[in-house]
């Protein structure tokens, strides 16, 4: 019963629209801050166009998975058996390529499909038969480990054809070289065009969506907000496109996370099974009531989840070139964390693919900075788990505010 | 008598940019019943909280004087401590616990941390007697009926040598018979001498037990009526609530009613839980295109059961029996099968069961039917902002826009919402179920005109009611049920509070 009464609207200030939104912008402030202070630390090194290569690599596998792992944390579960998944499926990868040797070009779409069965088989038992989801994938991450061990015979296997491990470590070949203005400090043209071309898509679509809302009287941000953002966006992704094109260009991987980045921001916006996720999240007996069908959502989002695992554990055994049982251990917690540092909501129905995105990355820049100081894993633990905790209760401490 | 027990002076309480008291004063006399009314959102329940210690001292402008001091509390425990006891409207008792331990909850009869079991029972059994209740110490919470709970919160407060007993709509969710013996209560305690305040918007229940009435809108105090001095009509009260004159609460209709549009025939149901009991026994009921009918019954006698288990079989199981639509038999077995064929649901509960809380009306608005403003499973953000801003207009939602999120709006606007999201999937016969529950007076009269409005368009309405003047006042027939079964059907001129009691009663002499 308290302040229903709504209060006089009146235009937002700076201020206000600050102290409203800190959320989002602090995300972003952060992940900067951090950047520069390990720029910083590690004497330019961070930035430096083969550490960033390194740092796409290290990471996509994170990002790839925070994206499934978001929807699942979302509609109000949890998955803690992606890091056994990781494995069981670059097992599975492995097995067919140096053992059977399949052809890339079938295990890769194949074991998609098993991570998807893999998700499933957990998924039916979190949807359809109400066990929750921290025991069925607790379960999960302990079978499939098992598994894994069984299937490798306690033994790495590699090395991969060539083309399997591209997937990885390959990059995107410079489609226009003869272009190339300056050749001598860029050495992969295309990336920096295709840079370019995307951040002046961003402001154009960002421009035409304002249009939009003041056209139907929405309520925009102020446009020094706008604008700073997008200046931040553009200078931050020029800087690593052009640092990107003075090595070897994008890696496919990058291409890869980009596109599934995009799909799942168009997927958890736009779309009705987007929607109909946040909903059930929210609350679920409502959504029930509301004619949406629960059990089928949350059996597709664990599906996907598995998908996603899928490809990541074989981007994984790719880029180390063996499958190893020990592959992922520990990785549903980098995923798990990304997401709440990224502003998803412990209780569901809140969160946002972008701050998941955002949230991988600044676990990523710092595990990549730290290492690069030469701290241990020891304080790398102990400064993740903080920060962890800071997010969360900055989160925590702004909704208890407003 | 003419002692004043507590005295609030010029109470101003500020959230975020609203003022939510302003300069409010409430003055009560020892051992008299003071009702609290006014309409939702009017600042009661923020009262009560400032003089609880919810709002702890210092966050609030003004003074409290209890018991001719000064008082200042920081927390619960400050008020509790000199004898105010707040019962919230949200029950605050621990379901799996036993009475016992839930009257003893935080002030256990213990030595060093060892609870004296012994005397915790006997104590208990002592408070059980003074409030009424028949029921062993050790029954859980869960196993008792809300009524029952509310006598145990009543006990608990009993417990804590309680001087100013605070209840927030305390017979909310009871039933007529469980109102009257709460309300009886509260006067056997005036005899003793303990002072009251309650809340409520039952203003016959205020009539009958009320010895002040002090009525708060918009924050501020409007007045405070001596129920002793002068008759005071329920029209009088309502004036002071909402700033006006209610000529008739409910507004007028001409019913056009057309074709039998929704019948149910021969619907069994067993209970969810308890799977060998057979909870709803052989129900029929039709309802005709432009017609408005009711279903009556006390608390537990079926109704949303029925209503529930009809729509997409969201209660109970075993469920048999023939739904027809049109005279042409339908399948009703899941939601969206329900809602292909024509129904719609309007839950009691608003909160649990209708709305995402924190999502926005326009969300809200849509996700019963969100393929209606999609292309392929792709939203079209323009047409959702259409319909979400239509049903705002239409519906009178009260909210600065479609991007509010549901649980900053009041009782009223969020039923409204929940009316839109269903409204969306064109039904053709909407089950209301308590559509007013807790909702003011103001914005209840509006959504009776919505109902009327629904039923000149044509659509029939199934309303479920424990008001039974709500009932009369809209109904162009109604059911009663008692029991699981369909007891009495009463057209509108044979209607009445009698009759319908009538029946309920008979029919419980059957059995």
């Amino acid at each position: 019963m308290v302040a229903e009464t709504s209060a006089q609207k009146t235009t937002p200030s700076i201020g206000d629209y600050l102290r409203n939104n800190i959320r989002e912008y602090g995300l972003l402030v952060a992940l900067v801050v951090i950047m520069l202070f390990f720029q910083v630390v590690t004497n330019g090194v961070l930035f430096k166009p083969v550490n960033i290569t390194n740092l796409i690599l290290q990471n996509s596998f994170i990002v790839i998975m925070a994206l499934g792992m978001l929807l699942i944390i979302v509609a109000g579960h949890i998955d803690l058996s992606v890091g056994s998944i990781v494995a069981f499926t670059g097992g599975l990868s492995a097995i067919m390529l140096v053992k059977w040797g399949i052809h890339f070009s079938i295990v890769v779409p194949l074991c998609l499909i098993l991570g998807g069965l893999v998700g499933a088989a957990q998924g039916y038992w979190v949807a359809y038969q109400k066990i929750p989801s921290f025991i069925v994938t607790l379960a999960g991450m302990l079978v499939f480990r098992g598994l894994t061990y069984l299937i490798l015979q306690n033994r790495p296997i590699g090395p991969f054809p060539k083309d399997f491990q591209s997937l990885s470590t390959g990059f995107i070949p410079d489609f226009f070289y003869f272009l190339n203005p300056i050749p001598g400090t860029v050495t992969n043209f295309f990336a920096l065009v295709v840079v370019v071309a995307l951040v002046a898509l961003a402001i154009y679509y960002g421009l035409r969506d304002r249009r939009d809302n003041e056209k139907h009287g929405t309520e925009n941000e102020p446009f020094a907000f706008f604008a700073g953002q997008m200046a931040i966006i553009a200078a931050v992704s020029i800087f690593l496109g052009f640092m990107l094109s003075t090595y070897k260009g994008f890696p496919n991987v990058l291409v890869v996370m980009g596109l599934l980045i995009a799909v799942y921001t168009f997927i958890t916006t736009r779309s009705t099974i987007g929607r109909r996720i946040y909903a059930m999240g929210g609350n679920e007996k409502a959504a029930k009531l509301s004619g949406i069908n629960t059990e089928r959502l949350t059996f597709y989002t664990f599906i996907n989840m598995g998908v996603l695992a899928a490809l990541a554990g074989m981007i994984i055994a790719a880029r180390l070139n063996s499958a190893t049982p020990k592959a992922g251990v520990g990785f549903e917690l980098d995923v798990i964390a990304a997401c709440f540092i990224g502003g998803a909501s412990a209780s569901g129905g809140v969160g946002k693919i972008t701050g998941a995105v955002i949230g991988a990355l600044i676990m990523g820049v710092m595990n990549n900075g730290m290492s690069i100081m030469g701290l241990g894993i020891d304080y790398q633990q102990l400064v993740k788990g903080l920060v962890l905790l800071a997010a969360v209760f900055f989160d925590v401490y702004n909704k208890n505010k407003g | 008598m003419d002692n004043i027990i507590l005295e609030m002076r010029g109470i101003t309480k500020t959230f975020p940019g609203v003022k939510a008291l302003d300069n409010v004063n409430l003055k009560v006399r020892e051992g008299e019943i003071h009702a609290l009314v006014g309409e939702n959102g009017a600042g009661k329940s923020t009262l009560m909280k400032v003089l609880s210690g919810v709002y702890p001292a210092g966050s609030y402008d003004g003074e409290i004087h209890y018991d001719n001091q000064v008082r200042s509390f920081s927390t619960i425990s400050d008020s509790e401590h000199i004898g105010i006891i707040i019962i919230h409207q949200e029950l605050a008792l621990v379901p799996l616990l036993s009475i016992a331990e839930n009257i003893f909850l935080g002030n256990e009869i213990a030595t060093n941390g060892v609870i004296d079991w012994k005397q915790t029972f006997s104590r208990t059994k002592e408070l059980l007697k003074k409030v009424g209740l028949n029921e062993p110490p050790t029954a859980r919470i869960t196993d008792i009926g809300i009524g029952k709970q509310q006598l145990v919160e009543i006990a608990k407060a009993l417990s804590k040598k309680v001087r100013l007993l605070i209840l927030d709509e305390p017979t909310a969710s009871l039933n007529e018979t469980d109102s009257d013996a709460l309300l009886k209560l509260l006067m056997e305690f005036r005899k003793q001498g303990m002072t009251s305040i309650i809340i409520s918007h039952k203003l016959n229940e205020i009539k009958k037990v009320a010895d002040k009435i002090t009525i708060i809108r918009d924050g501020g105090t409007v007045e405070t009526l001596d129920c002793h001095n002068e008759d005071i009509s329920e029209d009088r009260i309502i004036k002071g609530m909402v700033g006006r004159d209610m000529e008739d609460r409910y507004p007028a209709r001409e019913p056009k009613i057309g074709e039998t549009l929704l019948e149910v025939k021969n619907w069994n149901v067993f209970h969810q839980h308890h799977r060998d009991r057979q909870f709803l026994h052989d129900v029929n009921f039709k309802v005709r295109a432009g017609e408005v009918v009711g279903i009556a019954g006390l608390m537990g006698a079926g109704r949303t059961e029925t209503a529930m288990s009809l729509f997409g079989k969201s209660w109970g199981h075993k469920i048999t029996g023939d739904v027809f639509m049109h005279g042409k038999p339908v399948d009703v077995s899941t939601i969206p099968r329900a809602i292909e064929a024509g129904l719609a649901y309007v839950t009691e509960d608003r909160k649990h069961l209708g709305l995402v809380l924190n999502n926005n009306i326009m969300h809200n608005t849509t996700l019963s039917n969100l393929d209606g403003v999609a292309k392929s499973g792709v939203i079209d953000e323009r047409r959702e902002r259409e319909v979400a801003t239509g049903y705002r207009t239409k519906l009178r939602i009260r909210s600065h826009s479609i991007y509010q999120e549901a649980v900053n709006l009041s009782g009223g606007n969020q039923q409204k919402v929940v009316l839109s999201k269903w409204l969306f999937t064109n039904p053709e016969v909407l089950i209301l179920d308590e559509p007013t529950r807790g909702i003011d007076v103001g914005a209840k009269y509006e959504i009776y005109t919505i109902i009327n409005q629904l039923a000149a368009e044509g659509k029939g309405i199934l309303m479920i009611s424990s008001e039974m003047p709500e009932l009369l006042g809209t109904c162009d027939r109604i059911y009663v049920m008692n029991e699981g079964r369909i007891v009495a059907e009463l057209p509108k001129g044979e209607a009445s509070q009698e009759s319908i009691m009538r029946a309920i009663m008979r029919s419980g002499e059957k059995h």
